[in-house]
């Protein structure tokens, strides 16, 4: 997009830059497009909450218990139009969606980050220091991939109890061992590999070795993974808010916006868990697409 | 002389792909008698094993018979509906494959194989199809038949497998077997014996053979008649004996000088140099030229016919013979 | 073989010991479940006196060699809130979820066999791309949407099917079950079905790979050239290759449908062990909790340690490359 705002000209005689090649190919694809501006509305939404929804959720002074459980399209008491309903409380539901969108996001992306931090930095670690350290963090990798992640999560939040900085530490917990083993083997390959002969030669110090040459090559073929994980997080974030483990009701995601909708679904009251539902499936089913592309474009050999 | 089993007419097989239509049969002919044996020879790509498989009607999507004409017992082939072309086969027309490995199906029993192709065609009891099963192993020279029809294909040596592959091919007594290098996997002294046993078998019954090989030597000892294919094309067609002895075409003379034989004892190997053009880029003219020894600007165009008795090339310039007006 | 076997059996020791440490420390020091036993307005002398009765009292060192010496006697501790053995409150409801997994693994195979067969048979076809889109959306959406889902068309808008519970049960050899009565059955579908969805999206990518993989086999061809009907060829040539593997994977994902189960539950009110863990939680009755969580874990590590040893039996390369897959 900025790309076409560039002077024409001598500009356009020089080859073309490998990420403008890259964008090119991934805007031909016009559901990841779709993807991609469903992911710019979401985060700009979740960002400027305070500035556009219609309502202060948490504002307790601001809602109205006069006006519960309306249907989509109601009109307030006090004149304004509930688009999207409101849950038993007399909340507007749009603005308690775009609300839990931010808490949503801002857990799955941040756990998401630590998790990438860290797994790359005990996958390095394996890689450079081999031998028992290596053996131990490959054998605790082993040992939680071989359980299905809801159950680490439980088994965390079990102990820990609700917050959202204990579900981001679950779900860190959760995947950082996925991150750790593929940065491992990725080192594995890159350190044999002439540039890394080239560094070792000219004597750099240690760290100038793992973190300017060797990380930067073994980190781009995770970035497009952790992209599609940040949708698993997403996802099991809601789970386990669902579930009434994970988020605090002060700070509710999605995940526990449908939860509490849910008794009223069985009367009938069907707007206060599905809008939130929905809101959350088109943010998975978009970031599914745009990494989907991405992947194809960045890695073609990772396409299935 | 009795009118031919099978008769293939300017039979052509296109493979549809991103970049267009790829040719991988081009107008080839071929005539069996009934009980002849036929070899096809050529390189890897030649199109020897999709002539093979036209031949069936098991050319899968994206590929299709362009064109043609595949006469068998008096019906054409091409455009036969499927349910038709199945009932003929494995009955009246049969083929075996070249990795005995995995042409049995790896978990299902011998017997199960090859009950189900007795019943595929014939309404029989379970007990009479596995009588015929096991008579069918015996006739080609399996021991202890009754075990091997228990037994799983991984349990049998290659060899095995590849007799109860043609053992297969031959419960219904075809008129025609088809047989894609079905000894190449297998060991040289194995391979002998499976090429006269095949031989035998077919002759028995008098089932026509067209035998599919890159191996010269092979069809020199096995057929009545050799194809030599190139390209997608039929360079040269006529009986062995006399091909082998004085080729026409420059390609079938290069094929010759390349195989070790007991004639040319001591002499070097000759080498054909360059690569068989690929599928795409074939030039328009004879596909060999570029790698013919006697090519001239003129073979860029559409070679001719050259023929001496009983026998065809399509070449500017044969070795042997006359270019016909 | 001897070496492994034993060394494998010290590992899965071994990680049940960390885990229970891990569990019990985790689950007992942090929260105090005293808060919610005791009446609001408690003396101290009153909550001490609960937390005494409790053994809440003393180090936790010590609670935790009560705890491990009692685990080995099969006993983890009484429930608080329902005043029984932890381990007998999970027993009690622990043939519901059974009931549901199993019933969740038997849909998500047989429809999930066929669906991917015919995806992998016609990969191109709009039928097929829509059946891989459905599993690529049965994957990544989360569970407890599509169950609420199901509950919102089938049970509220349609009306055909119960939202929650169990419905009405039976006692056949002292454990309840709702499978042999009417309304039992009603009230499974949609948990089942649920449960179902993720593992069916598995089996369909599974079966889809496979079938594509198988039909390209010579096998195949070599069924087709006996003459065999598709029916025959897919239903038993092709199915049976791919049963193995689909089979294996879904026995390894038992024990993750018990734990995906809690989510389950929790939708549809399942008196099973899931919805029993989040209550508990909830409770803050750590007994069940713990308990819960340590015989999960010990199942999870007798089927890794099953499969590793099968694994094991049949490829003796496993033994030699530990760490590396």
């Amino acid at each position: 997009m900025t790309a076409s705002s560039l002077p024409a000209g001598p500009v356009a005689a020089r080859p073309q830059p490998v990420w403008r090649r890259h964008v090119r190919a991934f805007l031909r694809d016009p559901l990841a497009l779709l993807g991609l501006a469903v992911l710019v509305l979401a985060g700009g939404a979740a960002l400027l909450a305070p500035f556009i929804a219609p309502q202060n959720p948490y504002d307790l002074a601001t809602l109205d218990i006069m006006d519960a459980g309306m249907p989509p399209g109601s009109q307030s008491f006090s004149g304004m139009t509930y688009w999207l309903g409101t849950d038993a409380q007399g909340r507007d539901m749009l603005s308690a969606i775009i609300y839990g969108l931010r808490v949503s996001l801002v857990v799955s992306l941040s756990a998401t980050l630590i998790a990438v931090s860290v797994g790359a930095s005990l996958g390095i670690l394996a890689a450079h220091a081999g031998g028992r350290v290596d053996a131990l963090l490959m054998r605790l990798v082993d040992l939680q991939l071989s359980f299905p992640a809801i159950l680490i999560a439980l088994i965390l939040l079990a102990s820990f109890g609700r917050g959202v900085d204990k579900v981001v530490i679950a779900l860190v917990a959760v995947q950082w061992a996925y991150y750790a083993r593929a940065i491992r083997s990725a080192a594995l390959v890159e350190r044999r590999r002439d540039y890394m002969e080239a560094a070792r030669a000219l004597a750099l110090p240690t760290r100038s070795l793992i973190f300017r040459h060797l990380l930067p090559n073994c980190l781009s073929p995770v970035i497009v993974v952790a992209t599609m994980q940040v949708a698993h997080a997403i996802a099991l974030e809601a789970t386990l808010s669902f579930l009434g483990v994970g988020v605090p009701v002060t700070e509710p995601s999605l995940g526990l916006l449908i939860k509490n909708g849910y008794d009223y679904l069985l009367s009938g009251k069907y707007w206060i868990s599905t809008f939130p539902g929905i809101a959350l499936v088109t943010v998975i089913v978009a970031i599914n697409l745009v990494g989907d592309r991405l992947r194809d474009v960045l890695n073609p050999r990772l396409a299935a | 002389m009795t009118a031919p089993v099978l008769s293939v007419e300017a039979l052509s097989v296109a493979f549809r792909t991103e970049h267009g239509d790829l040719t991988a049969l081009d107008r080839i002919d071929l005539a069996v008698s009934p009980g002849e044996v036929v070899g096809l020879v050529g390189e890897s790509g030649s199109g020897k094993s999709v002539t093979g498989l036209a031949l069936m009607g098991l050319i899968d999507a994206p590929g299709r018979i362009s064109g043609g004409a595949i006469r068998f017992e008096g019906r054409d082939l091409v455009g036969l509906p499927e349910r038709d072309l199945r009932s003929l086969r494995g009955t009246r027309l049969a083929m075996i494959f070249q990795d005995p490995m995995t042409t049995l199906n790896p978990v299902l029993r011998v017997d199960t194989q090859m009950v189900e192709a007795i019943h595929a065609h014939e309404r029989v009891s379970a007990a009479a199809a596995r009588a015929r099963a096991r008579e069918a192993l015996v006739r080609v020279g399996i021991p202890a038949p009754d075990e091997r029809l228990r037994a799983y294909p991984h349990q049998l040596s290659g060899g095995m497998r590849q007799r109860i592959a043609i053992a297969i091919a031959l419960l219904h007594r075809p008129a025609l077997l088809i047989a894609d290098e079905p000894t190449t996997a297998l060991d040289v002294t194995i391979q002998a014996q499976i090429l006269a046993e095949a031989q035998t078998l077919c002759a028995e019954m008098g089932t026509a053979l067209v035998w599919i090989t890159h191996d010269l030597a092979v069809v020199a000892g096995l057929a009545d008649r050799i194809c030599v294919m190139y390209a997608g094309r039929i360079v040269e067609e006529g009986p062995v004996a006399a091909v082998i002895e004085a080729p026409m075409h420059p390609y079938t003379a290069g094929l010759i000088g390349s195989s070790p034989s007991r004639n040319a004892r001591g002499a070097p190997l000759t080498q054909i140099p360059g690569l068989a053009p690929s599928l795409g880029r074939r030039p328009p003219g004879c596909a060999f030229a570029p790698r013919c020894p006697s090519a001239t600007p003129d073979c860029a165009e559409p070679p001719p016919v050259a023929a001496l008795p009983g026998r065809t090339a399509l070449c500017r310039h044969p070795l042997h013979g006359e270019v016909r007006a | 073989m001897l070496t492994y076997l034993f060394q494998r059996f010290g590992q899965a020791l071994v990680t049940i010991a960390a885990m229970a440490l891990l569990v019990f420390v985790g689950v007992y020091a942090i929260a105090d479940p005293i808060d919610m036993l005791a009446a609001p307005d408690a003396t101290a002398d009153e909550r001490a006196a609960i937390a005494a009765r409790l053994g809440l009292d003393r180090p936790l060192p010590v609670q935790f060699a009560t705890f491990a010496w009692n685990a080995l006697h099969g006993d983890l501790g009484r429930s608080f809130v329902y005043n029984e053995p932890a381990v007998q409150v999970i027993l009690q409801r622990l043939p519901a979820t059974l009931e549901l997994a199993f019933t969740a693994l038997a849909i998500a195979v047989v429809v999930g066999l066929p669906l991917g067969l015919w995806a992998g048979l016609r990969p191109d076809s709009a039928s097929g791309r829509a059946i891989m889109a459905g599993s690529i959306l049965g994957f990544s959406l989360p569970n407890f949407w599509q169950g609420l889902m199901l509950v919102l068309v089938f049970a509220v808008t349609l009306g055909w099917l119960p939202a929650g519970g169990r419905g009405e049960t039976v006692r056949v050899l002292g454990i309840e079950t709702g499978l042999l009565t009417l309304d039992g059955l009603r009230h499974l579908v949609l948990p089942a079905l649920n449960l179902a969805l993720f593992k069916l999206a598995v089996v369909i990518r599974l079966a889809r790979a496979g079938t594509r993989e198988a039909m390209l086999q010579d096998f195949v061809r070599f069924a087709r050239a006996k003459g065999l009907a598709p029916s025959r060829i897919v239903g038993v040539h092709v199915l049976k290759t791919i049963l193995l593997p689909v089979i294996t994977v879904i026995g390894l994902e038992l024990g993750s449908m018990i734990a995906f189960a809690v989510v389950t539950e929790t939708v549809f009110a399942w008196p099973g062990i899931g919805k029993l863990l989040i209550d508990s939680i909830n409770r803050l009755d750590r007994p069940v909790v713990v308990a819960y969580l340590m015989l999960t874990v010990c199942l999870f590590i007798v089927i890794n340690l099953v499969v590793d040893l099968i694994y094991a039996a049949l490829d003796p390369r496993v033994r030699l490359s530990e760490s590396e897959p």
